[in-house]
């Protein structure tokens, strides 16, 4: 065994165990932390992939903005060092058996990659170059730039949104 | 000796090699062995570091500082650290102790990590990744996750009124960080740190976008939770904030977390605006890229503690405001302008440099002209606190 199928063992069984405590811990902010761990092995995955650009932004969407918005949510807004609520809600039988159908759907998708049971995988091309390939991609007209665009509008709309929400009554202003 | 460090990794890998382990995990270990010793010496380097500060900050306000243990006191980050290992560990009741354990340790990850992408010399760089840049991002943002977890576990009102000014510091002033990060990665083309280092061979990135550095310095400044942005360990407001819990080494950790910050801050502004390990004669004799790069971290770093100890606390109102309302559109002013001037023409051309510093130029002039029409509204409305009672009733009717 190469010491990289060592890490990548010791990484996959990381992340599976951190997502089993995602669902099963009771205290909220301890599974939320769980989360973390499971999103940071799969970073580990990407680097072991060589795709250390998502593996990075693995990092930084997910642990340092999203993550981050969830402890935040929860810490404020519930009783977070004494709540031990059921673990299960009545449509656990729902998510369970979406959670069995795209893990079903994944595999038969994932069959189909020619190179999906070989011992080794084919050669990536350079990583540089695949990061330039990606760069070019989303803002080629041919390619993804439309999506790209629209994924901003909406982003930039949800941002207005909030600055609306959160804005002071105009009222208010002349009297301070 | 044209590749010192090149061959002192030779030289351990013909060792390990040479003692019968097969190549590919003779060079694992030597990574694993690599990244610990980076570890390692930065955290050693903070005796130096700490003790510079207090000498610094003695010096600054005409004090001697530390001066009885060892040479000109040099020893007494040494003493200091002994009291610390020595003294007990304390869990108060409440705290949620895994987490409160693991706080420190990831406030100290993410200041520690950073030195893996940092170049000191050339071929010196623990790991060129082409993702340089966004890694230090990245793990910039786990600091963040374990000041607000330090804040949480501790089962305390004061703490987490830290942790929650420390996130809304933290997680604004990364904005126009990363927007200004930007300009380096746009005028090398390149995120790899070696790469931006050899591109500012021509020109250091400081001259080509002034106010990109000076931007990077500040949101720094506020992401080391230094003075002016020293609000989330406010002493007199909450309780010096998310570490009041703590005790002993896990308290040290956090403010090895903070020392470190200052002079990685000042590493990273070097290789980023700097110029990096460049200077003359570093072709010829590479260990000089070493004195070049640790002597401008220094001068950096430097100008951190004089800021730190010149300059007042600001409010959490002026803190978010400064960010929101002026960091930020300038951020994104300063990101337009070097793209428009990457379409000019290709790096080093005359034209290119023209549009470059002139939009630098255009933009600084804005930016003044707009703090100063904001600062004469500023002082045209009428004060929170009067402290005279109005003396005749038209000056108060005036200020209606």
């Amino acid at each position: 065994m190469t010491p990289l199928q060592i890490v990548f063992l010791l990484a996959a069984a990381f992340t599976l165990l951190s997502a089993l405590l995602v669902v099963t811990r009771p205290n909220l902010v301890h599974a939320s932390l769980w989360l973390i761990a499971a999103l940071a092995g799969v970073a580990v995955l990407f680097v072991l992939l060589e795709a250390a650009f998502l593996a990075a932004v693995q990092v930084v969407i997910y642990i340092g903005a999203i993550a981050i918005l969830i402890i935040f949510a929860v810490m404020l807004t519930r009783k977070v060092m004494s709540d031990a609520g059921p673990q299960v809600n009545r449509n656990w039988w729902g998510a369970a058996l979406t959670a069995v159908l795209i893990f079903g759907g994944l595999v038969a998708l994932l069959s189909q990659v020619p190179a999906a049971w070989q011992a080794f995988p084919a050669a990536v091309p350079s990583a540089d170059a695949v990061l330039e390939a990606l760069g070019r991609s989303l803002v080629d007209v041919n390619r993804y730039v439309i999506p790209f665009e629209v994924a901003s509008v909406l982003l930039l709309a949800a941002m207005i949104g909030a600055i609306v929400i959160a804005r002071p009554p105009a009222r208010e202003e002349g009297e301070a | 000796m044209s590749d010192p460090f090149g061959q002192i990794g030779l030289f351990f890998l013909n060792l390990l090699t040479g003692l019968g382990l097969e190549a590919g995990l003779a060079s694992f270990l030597l990574k694993v062995a690599g990244a610990a010793a980076l570890a390692t010496g930065a955290l050693f380097s903070t005796f130096i570091l700490i003790w510079g500060e207090r000498k610094l900050l003695a010096r600054l306000q005409d004090r001697l500082g530390p001066n009885r243990a060892g040479p000109f006191g040099v020893l007494q980050t040494v003493a200091d650290f002994a009291k610390l290992v020595t003294k007990e560990l304390i869990f108060p009741s409440g705290v949620d102790r895994p987490v409160f354990l693991l706080a420190p340790l990831l406030v100290v990850m993410s200041v520690v990590g950073i030195w893996a992408v940092v170049p000191f010399a050339p071929r010196f760089i623990a790991s060129d990744i082409n993702v340089g840049v966004l890694y230090i991002v990245s793990v910039g943002s786990i600091g963040t996750l374990g000041i607000m977890l330090a804040g949480w576990s501790s089962n305390n009102k004061y703490a987490l009124l830290g942790a929650f000014r420390a996130v809304a510091q933290l997680v604004s002033y990364e904005v126009p960080m990363v927007l200004v990060m930007l300009i380096p990665v746009m005028l090398s083309g390149s995120m790899g740190m070696v790469a931006i280092v050899e591109a500012q061979r021509p020109m250091w990135f400081v001259v080509l976008a002034p106010i990109a550095f000076v931007m990077f310095y500040i949101t720094s400044l506020a992401e080391n939770g230094r003075a002016p942005f020293d609000l989330m360990e406010a002493e007199s407001e909450i309780a010096t904030g998310y570490n009041v819990e703590y005790s002993g080494l896990m308290f040290g950790m956090f403010f090895v977390a903070e020392f470190l910050h200052a002079f990685t801050i000042g590493g990273v502004a070097t290789t980023l605006f700097l110029g990096g390990w460049l200077g003359p004669g570093v072709d010829r004799y590479p260990l000089l890229g070493l004195v070049y790069f640790l002597a401008k971290s220094a001068v950096i770093w430097w100008s951190i503690i004089w800021v730190r100890m010149s300059l007042p606390r600001i409010r959490i109102d002026q803190m978010l405001a400064l960010n929101w309302k002026f960091l930020t559109p300038l951020a994104l002013g300063v990101v337009m302008v070097t793209a428009v001037a990457d379409k000019i023409g290709p790096a080093g051309t005359l034209g290119r440099t023209v549009v470059q510093l002139a939009g630098n130029g255009l933009i600084l002039v804005f930016a003044l002209l707009g703090v100063r029409a904001y600062a004469a509204r500023l002082r045209g409305r009428p004060r929170l606190v009067r402290a005279p009672p109005p003396p005749s009733p038209s000056l108060d009717a005036a200020n209606r």
